[in-house]
């Protein structure tokens, strides 16, 4: 178990940088994830972690302790990769004793003790039937636990893991996220979890952080990161389908977006007249209704473009046009039991509270300083 | 009846495919095998026959040149010697050149540029030029005259070739896997000789079998590096093959096929794996 | 216990490598070239530096521009026999092997026999052939009406060089159409279907699309081959020793000689020098050329 420090670590090649100076806690215990679309520098982050890469400037320190220069077998972590990584040449059980077998002799177990071992985590994994087949025996999933059990071995202080189910199918995907957090649980282990799939990184993470051409875009809990995005790339990028953005104006008490007609969030602080915002609205927020009660427009009238059934909501693409006829698409969530056809015409509407408000230049939440 | 006119059409079509296929493994064998079977029908003619043609085939064969040639003469000494030496060759460049090739794959060393422009002016450069100073060298060394000095010689001077192959080879290999054994707790070292190498097993075996073949088949540095029948090699035995007034012909085809089968049989044992390492990067690239 | 960077681990391993490769080949070659620049005749107990003056000699020597003449002569030839037989062998080959996988692999075990048999065997196996009285080559142009007396293939200058050539074209063909064969391989089915829909026949299809496509081999083949064309020691000197009078003397048998039988060392190392050269100069030239193949096709 430890605290990760991370210090403003940097990696240049040559000219080019690879990861911007970068500065990160991750708390004893936690279960962490570094969540942002590909190169945005999270692989390298946990290279550097691991041991596998040296950074061109800055420290890493484990429980306060500078290990920046330690070899990875020095580290005492372990690391669950994308591709699993198995030794092909040899059998489930010789993979997960294989950590166990490689250390100095004066400090390795004997090879009773480490074939209990095996035995235990085999078991815990539910691995035991398997122990004498080759990876290539095996399937996705198994490969899968294998590389867990391989890394769980050494009981490391530090977890790293680099996409590890995104070489699983869906299923298989939610049932492993789930064996993730009971491991997690019951072995209190910091983890840190490297993924571009922010479901992924809502479902599993204690906090997370959203990284963007290797900047830290905001770090938080999930819930607090998807109730108040700090600016608009992890707007755009946290949440599916991802956050309806329209350019506004913002009058003393209603806020022209495009087509829609919003009404002012109440308890939001009074402002200049006329300001330019971009506007965040989540899909789940937006309500779609039919558009034939009397009087009864919402924020704005449109026509259904495209309509997609997920589970138990039906999200709606409408198309509306502004004031100069210019034509906007955005995805909203049908009203529970309406089921519009397309080419319908709808109203849509906006509740109050739940708008999010940007600075279109500087990208960053508005109000938040 | 239609059914069978195309089941005739269809028969047609497989003899005259067929029939192309042995014309042209004919050619291609004859090509090739032609002057190695004669050679051997050379090997079993008795004497009187050798000085006369026709008959093309004697009527009689006799083993008489092979028996003059393997017990009466100093080749099985110059097999023993091209054994060793080539064996020898072999162990050190794939030993030595599969380290080198590695940190040219995977460990960030600086200068492999310059190490593979130095490979390349070694395979490049006359091996005749070098000759007289590298006899002075194993002069130096005390190495003349043994096998020691043609060994080593065909080591190095295949060492590009097996470093080049390898290295390709380590490459093709997942980088996730080093990478995984140094987690787990593996020095370089540890992690070459318990994942690296043992996945690597065919590369190497296609490596060592290229580099045998060349020290087997070598003539030049051998000829230059030994100057007695102690140390001579098969090639270097076969190419100064003593005759008092006429060249023995019978016994010289059956030595150059006893020579010549130790590398035969590997090349047609293991022709898929030499293939291979022949087109390797020539083709991909 | 020893703590070592990744980077140190990579000169360790890289270290024995370079030590032997630096003892045995580079140490020769730089003193092959310093050997170059200086007179060396331990007979007369002469040695001196000469700076260019082998180079100057060399230029004046007739016997290296007929050497220089024999080696090109032998390489051109050779060369582009190979390339076109191999280029033949191998789409016989590719042909092949669309039906049948068998008779490929029959061709493969017998086209790589050549390949193995070490260069001196089959240069005695051809001397055989050659041989004026009871050689099969003979008997067989006789018999086939070609010829009437016996030819006496290695004592005539002019034929001589040719017998050379056909034992090298003989051994390093299949090197060729080998590595022709891999190139054919890669190239995908699909571009002969489009070819055809388009259509292209057979011709246009070879022309516009297999040989373009194996470009980069056969530039590959041709760097291979030239180098070691150009450097021919073994097949040449077994065969004739570099006779009759000097109508096969290769610039590496000129070097040998000039190094073991005069033992000239000064000379014979510049003369060796100049091979290099040559031989880079071809090579180069070759890769330009695929340069602007590759520039022209893009």
């Amino acid at each position: 178990m430890a605290e990760v420090r991370i210090e403003l670590i940097e990696k240049r090649i040559g000219q080019k940088t690879i990861l911007p100076p970068l500065t990160l806690t991750v708390h004893d215990g936690e279960f962490f994830v570094l969540v942002g679309p590909s190169g945005c520098g999270k692989s390298t982050l946990l290279s550097l972690l691991a041991g596998l890469d040296q950074p061109t400037a800055g420290r890493i320190l484990f429980d306060g302790v500078d290990v920046t220069d330690l070899e990875p077998r020095e580290r005492d972590v372990a690391l669950v990769f994308q591709s699993y990584a198995l030794y092909p040449h040899m059998t489930v059980r010789e993979n997960m004793a294989f950590p166990l077998t490689v250390v100095p002799r004066a400090k390795r177990l004997d090879r009773k003790r480490i074939e209990e071992e095996v035995e235990r985590v085999a078991g815990f994994l539910g691995l035991s039937a398997l122990l004498d087949r080759r990876p290539r025996e095996l399937s996705g999933g198994q490969r899968q636990r294998v590389a867990l059990g391989r890394a769980l071995i050494r009981k490391p202080r530090l977890f790293l893991l680099d996409e590890p189910l995104s070489n699983l199918d869906a299923q298989l995907r939610a049932s492993m996220r789930a064996e993730l957090l009971r491991l997690h649980k019951e072995l209190k282990v910091t983890t840190i979890y490297v993924t571009h799939d922010q479901t992924e990184a809502m479902t599993l993470g204690d906090r997370l952080v959203v990284l963007n051409q290797g900047r830290v875009q905001q770090i938080g809990r999930p819930h607090d990161i998807y109730a108040a995005p700090a600016n608009l790339f992890v707007a755009g990028f946290m949440g599916y389908p991802p956050m309806n953005l329209l350019s506004a104006r913002l009058g003393a008490d209603s806020i022209r977006a495009g087509p829609l007609d919003l009404t002012r969030p109440p308890g939001m602080p009074p402002v200049d007249q006329a300001q330019s915002v971009t506007v965040g609205l989540r899909p789940e927020d937006l309500v779609v209704r039919p558009a034939n009660g009397p009087g009864d427009e919402g924020n704005g009238l449109g026509v259904v473009r495209l309509t997609e059934p997920s589970g138990p909501t039906l999200w709606v693409t409408v198309e509306l046009n502004d004031l100069n006829n210019e034509a906007f698409t955005i995805i909203g969530t049908a009203q529970a039991g309406f089921v519009p056809k397309i080419g319908e015409r709808v109203a849509v509407s906006a509740p109050r509270t739940t708008l999010h408000l940007f600075d279109p230049t500087t990208e960053q939440r508005w109000g938040a300083g | 009846m239609g059914r069978h006119d195309d089941q005739g059409r269809f028969m047609m079509n497989r003899l005259r495919t067929r029939g192309l296929t042995v014309c042209v493994l004919v050619v291609v064998g004859l090509f090739c095998l032609g002057p190695v079977l004669w050679q051997a029908v050379t090997s079993v003619k008795p004497d009187q026959d050798l000085v006369r043609l026709p008959p093309l085939f004697p009527e009689r064969v006799t083993s008489v040149h092979y028996d003059r040639v393997l017990l009466k003469s100093s080749l099985p000494r110059s097999l023993a010697n091209s054994m060793i030496v080539a064996t020898s060759a072999t162990v050190t460049a794939i030993v030595v050149g599969a380290f080198c090739a590695f940190a040219l794959a995977r460990l960030p060393i600086t200068g492999k540029s310059v190490i593979l422009g130095v490979a390349l002016v070694t395979s490049m450069f006359p091996p005749i030029a070098v000759i007289s100073p590298l006899y002075l060298l194993m002069r130096e060394l005390g190495l003349r005259d043994t096998l020691v000095a043609v060994g080593l010689t065909h080591a190095v001077y295949s060492l590009p070739l097996a470093v080049w192959l390898l290295t390709s080879f380590f490459q093709q290999l997942p980088k996730e896997l080093y990478q995984a054994a140094r987690i787990d707790g593996c020095t370089p070292l540890q992690a070459l000789l318990t994942v690296i190498f043992p996945l690597a097993r065919p590369g190497l075996a296609v490596a060592a079998l290229l580099v045998f073949i060349f020290s087997w088949n070598e003539f030049m540095f051998a000829l230059t590096l030994t100057a007695s029948d102690a140390t001579r090699t098969a090639p270097v035995a076969v190419a100064l093959f003593p005759g008092l007034y006429e060249i023995p012909w019978g016994d010289l085809a059956a030595a150059s096929l006893v020579v010549t089968l130790p590398v035969a049989g590997l090349a047609l044992g293991f022709q898929r794996h030499i293939i291979a390492g022949l087109t390797a990067g020539s083709v991909k690239g | 216990m020893i703590r070592l960077s990744e980077r140190a681990w990579g000169y360790v391993f890289a270290g024995p490598a370079f030590v032997l490769v630096s003892l045995i080949a580079l140490a020769p070659i730089a003193a092959a070239l310093w050997l170059s620049l200086r007179q060396q005749l331990p007979i007369f107990g002469i040695d001196e530096f000469v700076g260019l003056g082998n180079y100057l000699q060399l230029w004046g020597d007739d016997r290296f521009w007929a050497a220089c003449r024999t080696t090109l002569y032998f390489t051109t030839l050779s060369v582009s026999a190979e390339l076109l037989l191999g280029f033949g062998f191998a789409l016989l080959l590719n042909h092949l092997s669309d039906g049948a996988g068998k008779g490929l692999r029959w061709a493969h075990v017998m086209i790589i026999l050549p390949w193995a048999i070490p260069t001196v065997v089959s240069a005695q196996i051809w001397a055989w052939l050659y041989q004026p009285d009871y050689g099969l080559l003979n008997y067989l142009l006789v018999v086939a009406g070609l010829t009437e007396g016996a030819i006496d293939w290695l004592a005539d200058p002019d034929w001589a060089i040719h017998a050379a050539v056909v034992m090298d074209v003989w051994k390093t063909t299949p090197f060729a159409a080998l590595l022709l064969l891999a190139g054919l391989k890669t190239v995908p089915q699909e571009l002969y279907a489009a070819a055809r829909v388009d259509g292209a026949g057979a011709w246009e299809q070879f022309r516009r699309i297999t040989l373009p496509m194996l470009m980069p081999v056969v530039v590959i083949v041709l760097v291979f081959r030239t180098m070691d064309a150009v450097r021919v020691f073994d097949a040449v000197f077994v065969l004739t020793g570099g006779g009759p009078g000097n109508s096969t003397e290769t610039l590496s048998i000129y070097a040998y000689k000039t190094l073991f039988q005069t033992l000239q060392f000064g000379y014979g190392s510049a003369l060796a020098t100049a091979m290099f050269v040559l031989a880079a100069l071809l090579s180069m030239l070759y890769l330009a050329l695929l340069r602007r193949h590759v520039q022209g096709s893009a």
